[in-house]
């Protein structure tokens, strides 16, 4: 079972994710589910397969969501179109954080990325005509999405699911390619040790650089697809809360395995929805299951799951189970 | 006469107010095995850190294949066929031996490549099991390098050095930390890489070296004390009393 998982990583998570919306309260956060999990899948690609933790993802989600927004409700913009310029936009400001972040490491990695991200927030946030200010971006309506003559109604919550399902099918589909490819294998090289990369002849900050931004755009996506979903972006897309929670989503799932910060990001968001009904102090609730979780399954929900699964397999030769893996799912 | 495959001159690594390399120069031929040795804190570490790239000098130029490769980034230094086998071993240690392995011969072949799967490269799979065979770790294929014993760590090592197919290899103290049984091994590999490119050796122990060496440099505080074959540096005077010296 976990080796067919492993093998069909993708294929998996699709067969899950197509049942999905029948198992959940309302379709709406199905919906947030498939965005932040996608979002916790883009920033995982830095911090768990590259071992770069950044403050600052939220960033890029931002940037994704008002990008799409402004070309909708400023320039009128193709729906196609607004989101491949979210997309684009995200990777772009990658490339310039990225590009002064990776001169530095660890917590000054996280600091500085923090702070360019704060810098974006308060950039959108002053620019009230282009993105609302306070107030979010409104309008970014699109009632029907044209593909090629075929209308679909982007109102129906379960057509809405599955076209944005499509998008996140895709980008977990290149990040599974990616993670699969000789770049994958020098990343993680980075992430295990840098000097030796380097010294294998690897342009260790180069590499940094490509998986930030690939990262980047990645977390873009969510955040298009989030305009999309919404119809509003609020301010508080580009809030650090949001970065935060990122990491949260990370390591609740178990972050440096594939599904780990899907699984993170789902139950992060179903805690949310159904602690909200019960207390306001919601955050405590889920502070508390985190807190937990850090402390005595490090490995995450996900990470632990396939953990025992593969402990319980080779058991009767007893031996590390750590060692045979490949291929992370 | 060949030319040197690496020239450094009036080579100088100073830290703050220290220096711990003054005005080193020399020249290494091609497909020679040559040691470099010294007493601790002689510098030998300082010189392999600097012509293996880590960082770069403070005065003084580098050459390789006549190329001035002073200031070079580290991977660059890999990438024109300077590899080095680390003193504190120095691997991926979540990764498995042949991933390591792997990774390291893939630098020649693919450093961006996005979309192939890596197991598609078969010559690259291929060639991380010879290199394994070789340095005595095929067993050891899948075990992660963190489960390997200090030795096969060493071993692992030297096969990452050699996937790169490096034109000169450095190796800083390869036997460290190494059981005698061990070490008889790695030296006998070290005496066979030699045959096929120039390989230069860091240690610690003089005796290990006398054996395999046909050339030695002898470092003590920053700065060359003699140089010459096993029996003249054996026959100094000089080197007899540093080494004694410090016991």
């Amino acid at each position: 079972m976990i080796d067919f998982i492993a093998r069909h990583r993708v294929a998996s998570v699709l067969a899950f994710l197509l049942v999905f919306p029948l198992v959940m309260p309302y379709e709406a956060l199905a919906i947030n589910i498939l965005i932040f999990g996608l979002f916790a899948v883009g920033f995982n690609l830095l911090f768990g397969y590259t071992g770069l933790l950044s403050f600052g993802h939220a960033a890029f989600l931002g940037i994704g969501s008002y990008l799409t927004g402004i070309a909708i409700v400023h320039f009128a913009l193709p729906w196609w179109l607004a989101i491949a310029i979210g997309v684009a936009a995200a990777g772009l400001a990658g490339l310039g954080i990225g590009f002064l972040a990776i001169r530095t490491r660890g917590i000054y990695f996280a600091m500085v990325t923090l702070a360019l991200g704060q810098i974006v927030y308060y950039a959108f946030y002053k620019a009230e005509r282009w993105t609302g200010g306070e107030n979010g971006l409104r309008g970014v309506s699109v009632p029907v999405l044209d593909l090629f003559g075929l209308k679909l109604d982007f109102l129906d919550p379960i057509t809405k699911y599955y076209v944005i399902l499509a998008f996140v099918a895709a980008a977990l589909w290149f990040v599974s390619r990616v993670l699969d490819s000789p770049f994958g294998a020098v990343i993680e090289s980075i992430r295990e040790n840098e000097k030796r990369a380097a010294a294998c002849g690897y342009d260790v900050a180069r590499a940094k650089l490509l998986v930030f931004v690939l990262s980047a755009a990645i977390c873009g996506l969510a955040g298009t697809l989030r305009a999309l979903h919404l119809s509003i972006v609020p301010i508080d897309s580009l809030h650090y809360l949001l970065s935060g929670q990122a990491v949260m989503m990370c390591l609740l799932g178990g972050m440096g395995t594939f599904f780990g910060p899907f699984v993170g990001a789902a139950v992060f968001l179903y805690l949310e929805d159904v602690v909200t009904t019960l207390t306001r102090h919601w955050m405590a609730v889920v502070g508390g299951v985190f807190i937990a979780f850090v402390l005595f399954f490090p490995k995450g929900i996900w990470g632990t799951l396939i953990d025992r699964l593969a402990r319980a397999r080779v058991a009767p030769r007893a031996s590390p189970l750590r060692g045979a893996k490949r291929k992370s799912s | 006469m060949t030319a040197a495959i690496l020239e450094v001159e009036h080579l100088t690594q100073r830290f703050g107010r220290f220096t711990a390399l003054d005005d080193v120069s020399c020249a290494f031929l091609p497909n020679k095995l040559t040691a470099i040795i010294g007493p601790n804190g002689a510098g030998k570490s300082t010189f392999f850190n600097l012509v293996s790239g880590a960082y770069a000098p403070s005065a003084g130029r580098i050459r390789f294949r006549g190329r001035d490769i002073t200031g070079h980034a580290q991977h660059e230094f890999a990438r024109i066929g300077i590899a080095k086998s680390f003193q504190i071993t120095n691997v991926f240690k979540q990764l498995s031996a042949h991933e390591n392995v792997r990774v390291a011969a893939q630098m020649l072949v693919s450093r961006y490549q996005l979309l192939k799967p890596r197991g598609s490269y078969k010559a690259l799979t291929e060639k991380a099991d010879q290199l394994l065979a070789r340095v005595g770790l095929a067993a050891s294929r899948d075990k992660l390098a963190s489960d390997l014993a200090h030795g096969q760590q060493r071993a692992l090592e030297v096969a990452m050095a050699l996937a790169a197919e490096p034109a000169l290899l450095l190796m800083d103290e390869p036997t460290a930390g190494m059981s005698p049984a061990e070490t008889g091994v790695m030296m006998q590999l070290i005496t066979e890489l030699a045959k096929q490119r120039t390989v230069i050796l860091v240690e610690h122990k003089m005796k290990l070296v006398m054996g395999i060496c046909e050339r030695l440099l002898v470092l003590h505080h920053g700065e060359f004390l003699a140089e010459g074959t096993p029996e003249q540096i054996r026959a100094n005077d000089e080197v007899r009393r540093v080494y004694l010296g410090q016991g």
